[in-house]
Protein backbone atom coordinates (compact mmCIF):
# COMPACT_ATOMS: atom_id res chain seq x y z
CA UNK A 1 0.00 0.00 0.00
CA UNK A 2 1.43 3.32 -1.06
CA UNK A 3 1.82 6.08 1.53
CA UNK A 4 1.82 9.69 0.49
CA UNK A 5 2.78 12.24 3.13
CA UNK A 6 2.09 15.85 2.19
CA UNK A 7 3.85 17.18 5.28
CA UNK A 8 7.20 15.51 4.59
CA UNK A 9 6.46 15.37 0.83
CA UNK A 10 7.25 11.68 0.52
CA UNK A 11 5.81 8.75 -1.38
CA UNK A 12 6.51 5.32 0.17
CA UNK A 13 5.98 2.12 -1.83
CA UNK A 14 6.67 -1.55 -1.08
CA UNK A 15 8.29 -3.93 -3.56
CA UNK A 16 8.71 -7.65 -2.82
CA UNK A 17 11.21 -10.04 -4.44
CA UNK A 18 9.71 -13.53 -4.65
CA UNK A 19 11.03 -16.84 -5.99
CA UNK A 20 12.29 -20.31 -5.05
CA UNK A 21 15.05 -20.95 -2.52
CA UNK A 22 18.55 -19.89 -3.64
CA UNK A 23 17.28 -18.20 -6.84
CA UNK A 24 19.13 -14.99 -5.93
CA UNK A 25 16.59 -12.67 -4.26
CA UNK A 26 18.93 -11.59 -1.48
CA UNK A 27 21.74 -11.22 -4.04
CA UNK A 28 19.56 -8.73 -5.99
CA UNK A 29 19.12 -6.59 -2.86
CA UNK A 30 22.77 -6.92 -1.93
CA UNK A 31 23.80 -5.62 -5.34
CA UNK A 32 21.37 -2.70 -5.17
CA UNK A 33 22.71 -1.90 -1.72
CA UNK A 34 26.36 -2.12 -2.77
CA UNK A 35 25.94 0.10 -5.80
CA UNK A 36 23.76 2.89 -4.41
CA UNK A 37 25.08 6.15 -3.00
CA UNK A 38 24.93 6.29 0.82
CA UNK A 39 22.48 9.22 0.88
CA UNK A 40 19.97 7.28 -1.25
CA UNK A 41 19.72 4.23 0.94
CA UNK A 42 19.20 3.06 4.50
CA UNK A 43 20.54 -0.07 6.15
CA UNK A 44 20.15 -3.49 4.59
CA UNK A 45 18.48 -5.59 7.28
CA UNK A 46 18.74 -9.37 6.80
CA UNK A 47 16.87 -11.73 9.07
CA UNK A 48 18.77 -14.84 8.05
CA UNK A 49 19.78 -18.27 9.31
CA UNK A 50 23.32 -19.22 10.33
CA UNK A 51 23.86 -20.40 6.78
CA UNK A 52 22.75 -17.11 5.17
CA UNK A 53 19.37 -18.34 4.02
CA UNK A 54 16.61 -15.78 4.45
CA UNK A 55 14.60 -16.67 7.57
CA UNK A 56 11.98 -13.92 7.63
CA UNK A 57 12.93 -11.12 5.22
CA UNK A 58 15.61 -8.80 3.89
CA UNK A 59 14.73 -5.13 3.89
CA UNK A 60 16.28 -2.00 2.49
CA UNK A 61 14.85 1.48 1.88
CA UNK A 62 15.89 3.16 -1.35
CA UNK A 63 15.25 6.70 -2.50
CA UNK A 64 15.01 7.08 -6.25
CA UNK A 65 14.62 10.85 -6.57
CA UNK A 66 11.71 13.29 -6.71
CA UNK A 67 8.53 13.36 -8.76
CA UNK A 68 6.80 16.74 -8.76
CA UNK A 69 8.46 17.70 -5.50
CA UNK A 70 7.77 14.41 -3.75
CA UNK A 71 10.61 12.14 -2.65
CA UNK A 72 9.92 8.63 -3.92
CA UNK A 73 11.04 6.02 -1.46
CA UNK A 74 10.88 2.31 -2.20
CA UNK A 75 10.93 -0.28 0.53
CA UNK A 76 12.48 -3.41 -0.94
CA UNK A 77 11.77 -6.76 0.70
CA UNK A 78 12.74 -10.34 -0.13
CA UNK A 79 10.81 -13.37 1.09
CA UNK A 80 12.41 -16.62 2.28
CA UNK A 81 12.25 -19.01 -0.68
CA UNK A 82 12.44 -22.28 1.21
CA UNK A 83 9.12 -24.10 0.97
CA UNK A 84 8.51 -24.45 4.71
CA UNK A 85 8.68 -20.70 5.40
CA UNK A 86 5.31 -20.13 3.75
CA UNK A 87 3.76 -18.40 6.77
CA UNK A 88 6.48 -15.73 6.60
CA UNK A 89 6.01 -15.27 2.85
CA UNK A 90 2.34 -14.51 3.36
CA UNK A 91 3.19 -11.83 5.93
CA UNK A 92 5.75 -10.10 3.73
CA UNK A 93 3.23 -9.82 0.88
CA UNK A 94 0.90 -7.69 3.00
CA UNK A 95 0.63 -4.18 1.61
CA UNK A 96 2.74 -4.96 -1.45
CA UNK A 97 2.71 -2.46 -4.33
CA UNK A 98 4.82 -4.43 -6.82
CA UNK A 99 6.38 -7.89 -7.15
CA UNK A 100 9.56 -9.14 -8.82
CA UNK A 101 9.62 -12.87 -9.47
CA UNK A 102 13.21 -14.09 -9.56
CA UNK A 103 13.42 -17.38 -11.46
CA UNK A 104 16.44 -19.67 -11.26
CA UNK A 105 17.36 -20.43 -14.88
CA UNK A 106 19.03 -23.78 -14.13
CA UNK A 107 17.30 -26.82 -15.63
CA UNK A 108 17.05 -28.63 -12.31
CA UNK A 109 15.27 -25.65 -10.73
CA UNK A 110 12.42 -25.52 -13.26
CA UNK A 111 9.97 -27.34 -11.01
CA UNK A 112 10.94 -25.15 -8.07
CA UNK A 113 10.21 -22.04 -10.18
CA UNK A 114 6.80 -23.32 -11.19
CA UNK A 115 5.93 -24.28 -7.64
CA UNK A 116 7.06 -20.92 -6.26
CA UNK A 117 5.13 -18.96 -8.89
CA UNK A 118 2.01 -20.94 -8.10
CA UNK A 119 2.62 -20.27 -4.41
CA UNK A 120 2.91 -16.54 -5.17
CA UNK A 121 -0.42 -16.48 -6.98
CA UNK A 122 -2.04 -18.36 -4.13
CA UNK A 123 -0.58 -16.19 -1.38
CA UNK A 124 -1.47 -12.99 -3.21
CA UNK A 125 -5.02 -14.23 -3.43
CA UNK A 126 -5.25 -14.94 0.30
CA UNK A 127 -4.17 -11.31 0.84
CA UNK A 128 -6.86 -10.09 -1.54
CA UNK A 129 -4.63 -9.32 -4.51
CA UNK A 130 -4.56 -10.71 -8.02
CA UNK A 131 -1.27 -11.18 -9.84
CA UNK A 132 -3.00 -10.00 -13.01
CA UNK A 133 -3.69 -6.58 -11.50
CA UNK A 134 -0.49 -5.68 -9.68
CA UNK A 135 2.80 -4.29 -10.99
CA UNK A 136 4.88 -7.35 -11.81
CA UNK A 137 8.21 -8.20 -13.46
CA UNK A 138 9.86 -11.55 -14.27
CA UNK A 139 13.63 -11.91 -13.85
CA UNK A 140 15.46 -14.91 -15.30
CA UNK A 141 18.50 -15.13 -13.04
CA UNK A 142 21.77 -17.07 -13.07
CA UNK A 143 22.23 -16.71 -16.83
CA UNK A 144 25.99 -17.18 -16.33
CA UNK A 145 25.66 -20.86 -15.46
CA UNK A 146 26.21 -23.63 -18.07
CA UNK A 147 23.05 -25.68 -17.50
CA UNK A 148 20.43 -22.99 -18.10
CA UNK A 149 17.10 -23.31 -19.90
CA UNK A 150 16.82 -21.00 -22.96
CA UNK A 151 15.00 -17.72 -22.14
CA UNK A 152 12.05 -18.35 -24.46
CA UNK A 153 11.43 -21.76 -22.91
CA UNK A 154 11.52 -20.26 -19.43
CA UNK A 155 9.21 -17.47 -20.50
CA UNK A 156 6.78 -19.92 -22.08
CA UNK A 157 6.55 -21.71 -18.76
CA UNK A 158 6.58 -18.74 -16.40
CA UNK A 159 5.10 -15.75 -18.23
CA UNK A 160 1.71 -14.81 -16.78
CA UNK A 161 0.48 -11.65 -18.44
CA UNK A 162 2.98 -10.18 -20.87
CA UNK A 163 5.01 -8.76 -17.99
CA UNK A 164 8.48 -7.33 -18.67
CA UNK A 165 11.16 -10.07 -18.64
CA UNK A 166 14.84 -9.50 -17.81
CA UNK A 167 17.77 -11.86 -18.06
CA UNK A 168 20.10 -11.40 -15.12
CA UNK A 169 23.24 -12.53 -13.38
CA UNK A 170 22.55 -10.99 -9.99
CA UNK A 171 25.86 -12.13 -8.52
CA UNK A 172 27.60 -9.89 -11.10
CA UNK A 173 24.93 -7.17 -10.96
CA UNK A 174 23.76 -7.84 -14.50
CA UNK A 175 20.07 -7.02 -15.07
CA UNK A 176 19.45 -6.08 -11.43
CA UNK A 177 18.70 -2.39 -11.93
CA UNK A 178 16.76 -2.98 -15.17
CA UNK A 179 14.46 -5.25 -13.18
CA UNK A 180 14.06 -2.77 -10.34
CA UNK A 181 13.40 0.14 -12.68
CA UNK A 182 10.74 -1.78 -14.56
CA UNK A 183 8.78 -2.64 -11.45
CA UNK A 184 9.21 0.81 -9.87
CA UNK A 185 7.95 2.41 -13.05
CA UNK A 186 4.85 0.24 -13.05
CA UNK A 187 4.18 1.10 -9.40
CA UNK A 188 4.33 4.85 -10.11
CA UNK A 189 2.21 4.47 -13.21
CA UNK A 190 -0.37 2.61 -11.14
CA UNK A 191 -0.38 5.50 -8.65
CA UNK A 192 -1.24 7.91 -11.44
CA UNK A 193 -4.21 5.80 -12.49
CA UNK A 194 -5.58 6.11 -8.94
CA UNK B 1 -7.31 -3.36 -8.25
CA UNK B 2 -4.52 -1.86 -6.18
CA UNK B 3 -5.25 -0.64 -2.66
CA UNK B 4 -6.10 2.99 -2.11
CA UNK B 5 -2.92 4.95 -1.44
CA UNK B 6 -2.88 6.41 2.07
CA UNK B 7 -2.60 10.17 1.80
CA UNK B 8 -1.57 12.05 4.93
CA UNK B 9 -2.17 15.79 4.76
CA UNK B 10 -0.11 18.32 6.64
CA UNK B 11 -2.75 19.19 9.26
CA UNK B 12 -3.30 15.48 9.99
CA UNK B 13 0.42 14.85 10.25
CA UNK B 14 0.79 17.73 12.72
CA UNK B 15 -2.08 16.39 14.85
CA UNK B 16 -0.51 12.93 14.91
CA UNK B 17 2.84 14.44 15.88
CA UNK B 18 1.28 16.39 18.73
CA UNK B 19 -0.42 13.26 20.10
CA UNK B 20 2.94 11.47 19.95
CA UNK B 21 4.70 14.39 21.66
CA UNK B 22 2.20 14.41 24.51
CA UNK B 23 2.35 10.61 24.85
CA UNK B 24 6.12 10.70 24.93
CA UNK B 25 6.07 13.19 27.79
CA UNK B 26 3.29 11.40 29.70
CA UNK B 27 5.06 8.04 29.44
CA UNK B 28 8.46 9.52 30.29
CA UNK B 29 9.53 7.67 27.15
CA UNK B 30 12.63 8.04 25.02
CA UNK B 31 10.84 7.81 21.67
CA UNK B 32 7.30 7.25 20.48
CA UNK B 33 6.75 6.12 16.89
CA UNK B 34 3.71 5.54 14.77
CA UNK B 35 4.27 2.79 12.20
CA UNK B 36 1.97 1.27 9.61
CA UNK B 37 1.46 -2.47 9.90
CA UNK B 38 3.28 -2.92 6.59
CA UNK B 39 6.37 -1.28 8.07
CA UNK B 40 6.13 2.26 6.74
CA UNK B 41 7.15 4.82 9.37
CA UNK B 42 4.38 7.43 9.72
CA UNK B 43 5.57 9.81 12.45
CA UNK B 44 7.72 9.90 15.55
CA UNK B 45 8.62 12.07 18.49
CA UNK B 46 11.50 12.01 20.93
CA UNK B 47 15.19 11.36 21.13
CA UNK B 48 15.95 9.48 17.92
CA UNK B 49 19.66 10.22 17.90
CA UNK B 50 21.35 7.02 16.79
CA UNK B 51 18.04 5.26 16.13
CA UNK B 52 17.50 4.12 12.55
CA UNK B 53 13.73 4.76 12.47
CA UNK B 54 13.26 3.22 9.01
CA UNK B 55 14.83 -0.13 9.95
CA UNK B 56 13.17 0.01 13.35
CA UNK B 57 9.71 0.50 11.79
CA UNK B 58 10.11 -2.37 9.37
CA UNK B 59 11.26 -4.70 12.17
CA UNK B 60 8.44 -3.59 14.50
CA UNK B 61 5.94 -4.41 11.77
CA UNK B 62 7.61 -7.77 11.11
CA UNK B 63 7.54 -8.48 14.84
CA UNK B 64 3.82 -7.75 15.15
CA UNK B 65 3.05 -9.66 11.94
CA UNK B 66 4.79 -12.71 13.39
CA UNK B 67 3.16 -12.50 16.84
CA UNK B 68 -0.27 -11.93 15.27
CA UNK B 69 0.16 -15.10 13.21
CA UNK B 70 1.24 -16.95 16.33
CA UNK B 71 -1.88 -15.65 18.10
CA UNK B 72 -4.07 -17.07 15.34
CA UNK B 73 -2.36 -20.47 15.60
CA UNK B 74 -3.36 -20.73 19.26
CA UNK B 75 -6.88 -19.43 18.69
CA UNK B 76 -6.41 -15.77 19.64
CA UNK B 77 -7.37 -13.11 17.11
CA UNK B 78 -4.52 -10.72 17.89
CA UNK B 79 -2.17 -9.80 20.71
CA UNK B 80 -3.22 -6.18 21.20
CA UNK B 81 0.12 -5.33 22.78
CA UNK B 82 3.65 -6.67 22.43
CA UNK B 83 6.27 -5.99 25.09
CA UNK B 84 10.03 -6.52 25.02
CA UNK B 85 11.78 -5.79 28.29
CA UNK B 86 15.50 -5.24 28.27
CA UNK B 87 17.91 -4.58 31.08
CA UNK B 88 17.71 -0.83 30.49
CA UNK B 89 15.76 -0.12 27.31
CA UNK B 90 12.33 -1.61 26.66
CA UNK B 91 9.77 -1.55 23.88
CA UNK B 92 5.99 -1.47 24.11
CA UNK B 93 3.92 -1.88 20.94
CA UNK B 94 0.21 -1.21 20.87
CA UNK B 95 -1.72 -2.46 17.84
CA UNK B 96 -4.27 0.12 16.66
CA UNK B 97 -6.12 -1.25 13.64
CA UNK B 98 -3.76 -0.87 10.67
CA UNK B 99 -1.04 0.82 12.65
CA UNK B 100 1.30 0.39 15.59
CA UNK B 101 2.07 2.80 18.38
CA UNK B 102 5.60 1.99 19.50
CA UNK B 103 7.03 3.35 22.76
CA UNK B 104 10.73 3.03 23.56
CA UNK B 105 11.48 3.71 27.21
CA UNK B 106 14.19 3.16 29.80
CA UNK B 107 14.44 2.91 33.59
CA UNK B 108 12.96 6.38 34.00
CA UNK B 109 9.56 4.82 33.23
CA UNK B 110 7.74 1.53 33.83
CA UNK B 111 5.72 -0.83 31.67
CA UNK B 112 2.56 -0.23 33.72
CA UNK B 113 2.86 3.53 33.34
CA UNK B 114 3.38 3.19 29.60
CA UNK B 115 0.40 0.84 29.24
CA UNK B 116 -1.83 3.20 31.19
CA UNK B 117 -0.79 6.38 29.43
CA UNK B 118 -0.94 5.03 25.87
CA UNK B 119 -4.61 4.08 26.20
CA UNK B 120 -5.99 7.54 25.47
CA UNK B 121 -3.37 8.16 22.79
CA UNK B 122 -4.41 4.97 21.04
CA UNK B 123 -8.00 6.16 20.72
CA UNK B 124 -6.88 9.54 19.39
CA UNK B 125 -4.45 8.04 16.92
CA UNK B 126 -7.09 5.53 15.82
CA UNK B 127 -9.62 8.29 15.17
CA UNK B 128 -7.08 10.41 13.27
CA UNK B 129 -6.06 7.46 11.10
CA UNK B 130 -9.72 6.67 10.36
CA UNK B 131 -10.07 10.22 9.13
CA UNK B 132 -6.93 9.81 7.00
CA UNK B 133 -8.37 6.61 5.48
CA UNK B 134 -11.69 8.33 4.67
CA UNK B 135 -9.98 11.32 3.07
CA UNK B 136 -7.66 9.03 1.09
CA UNK B 137 -10.66 7.25 -0.39
CA UNK B 138 -12.26 10.60 -1.33
CA UNK B 139 -9.01 11.76 -2.87
CA UNK B 140 -8.85 8.60 -4.94
CA UNK B 141 -12.32 9.26 -6.29
CA UNK B 142 -11.72 12.93 -7.07
CA UNK B 143 -10.76 13.56 -10.69
CA UNK B 144 -8.26 16.32 -10.06
CA UNK B 145 -5.93 14.30 -7.90
CA UNK B 146 -2.35 15.49 -7.85
CA UNK B 147 -1.03 12.16 -9.08
CA UNK B 148 -3.16 12.09 -12.18
CA UNK B 149 -0.85 14.85 -13.41
CA UNK B 150 2.33 12.77 -13.20
CA UNK B 151 3.64 12.30 -16.72
CA UNK B 152 5.71 9.54 -18.31
CA UNK B 153 8.57 12.03 -18.46
CA UNK B 154 8.33 12.62 -14.70
CA UNK B 155 8.68 8.90 -14.11
CA UNK B 156 11.45 8.40 -16.67
CA UNK B 157 13.46 11.27 -15.20
CA UNK B 158 13.74 9.32 -11.95
CA UNK B 159 15.81 6.69 -13.68
CA UNK B 160 18.02 8.83 -15.85
N1 LIG C 1 26.23 -18.27 -10.59
C1 LIG C 1 25.35 -17.45 -10.04
N2 LIG C 1 25.10 -17.53 -8.72
C2 LIG C 1 24.19 -16.68 -8.19
C3 LIG C 1 23.50 -15.72 -8.97
N3 LIG C 1 22.66 -15.03 -8.17
C4 LIG C 1 22.82 -15.54 -6.93
N4 LIG C 1 23.73 -16.53 -6.94
C5 LIG C 1 24.20 -17.35 -5.79
O1 LIG C 1 23.14 -18.18 -5.36
C6 LIG C 1 23.22 -18.38 -3.95
C7 LIG C 1 21.89 -18.06 -3.30
O2 LIG C 1 21.61 -16.68 -3.46
P1 LIG C 1 20.63 -15.88 -2.49
O3 LIG C 1 20.52 -14.49 -3.02
O4 LIG C 1 21.01 -16.04 -1.07
O5 LIG C 1 19.26 -16.68 -2.74
P2 LIG C 1 17.82 -16.38 -2.13
O6 LIG C 1 16.89 -16.40 -3.27
O7 LIG C 1 17.85 -15.16 -1.31
O8 LIG C 1 17.60 -17.69 -1.23
P3 LIG C 1 16.60 -17.85 0.07
O9 LIG C 1 16.91 -16.73 0.99
O10 LIG C 1 16.87 -19.16 0.66
O11 LIG C 1 15.21 -17.76 -0.48
C8 LIG C 1 24.35 -17.52 -3.46
O12 LIG C 1 25.48 -18.32 -3.31
C9 LIG C 1 24.54 -16.51 -4.58
O13 LIG C 1 25.86 -16.04 -4.66
C10 LIG C 1 23.80 -15.65 -10.38
O14 LIG C 1 23.25 -14.86 -11.14
N5 LIG C 1 24.72 -16.56 -10.85
MG1 LIG D 1 17.37 -14.77 0.61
Amino acid sequence: MTFINYASREINCKIVYYGPGLCGKTTNLQHIYDSTAPQAKGKLISLATETDRTLFFDFMPLELGTVRGFKTRFHLYTVPGQVYYDASRKLILKGVDGVVFVADSQEERMDANIESLYNLEENLQTQGYNLMDIPYVLQLNKRDLPNVVPPDELAAELLRKGEPVFEATASQGVGVFDTLKAVAKQVLTELRKG
Amino acid sequence: MAETPVVIHEHQFLKLKSVLARTCAECAARVVLLVDRDGHPLAFHGDIAGLDTTSFSSLAAGNVAATTSMAKLIGEDVFPAVVHEGERESIFINVIGRSLLVVVFDERSTISLVKLRTKKASFEVGALLDEVARDSELQRQSENSFFAEITDDDIDSLFS
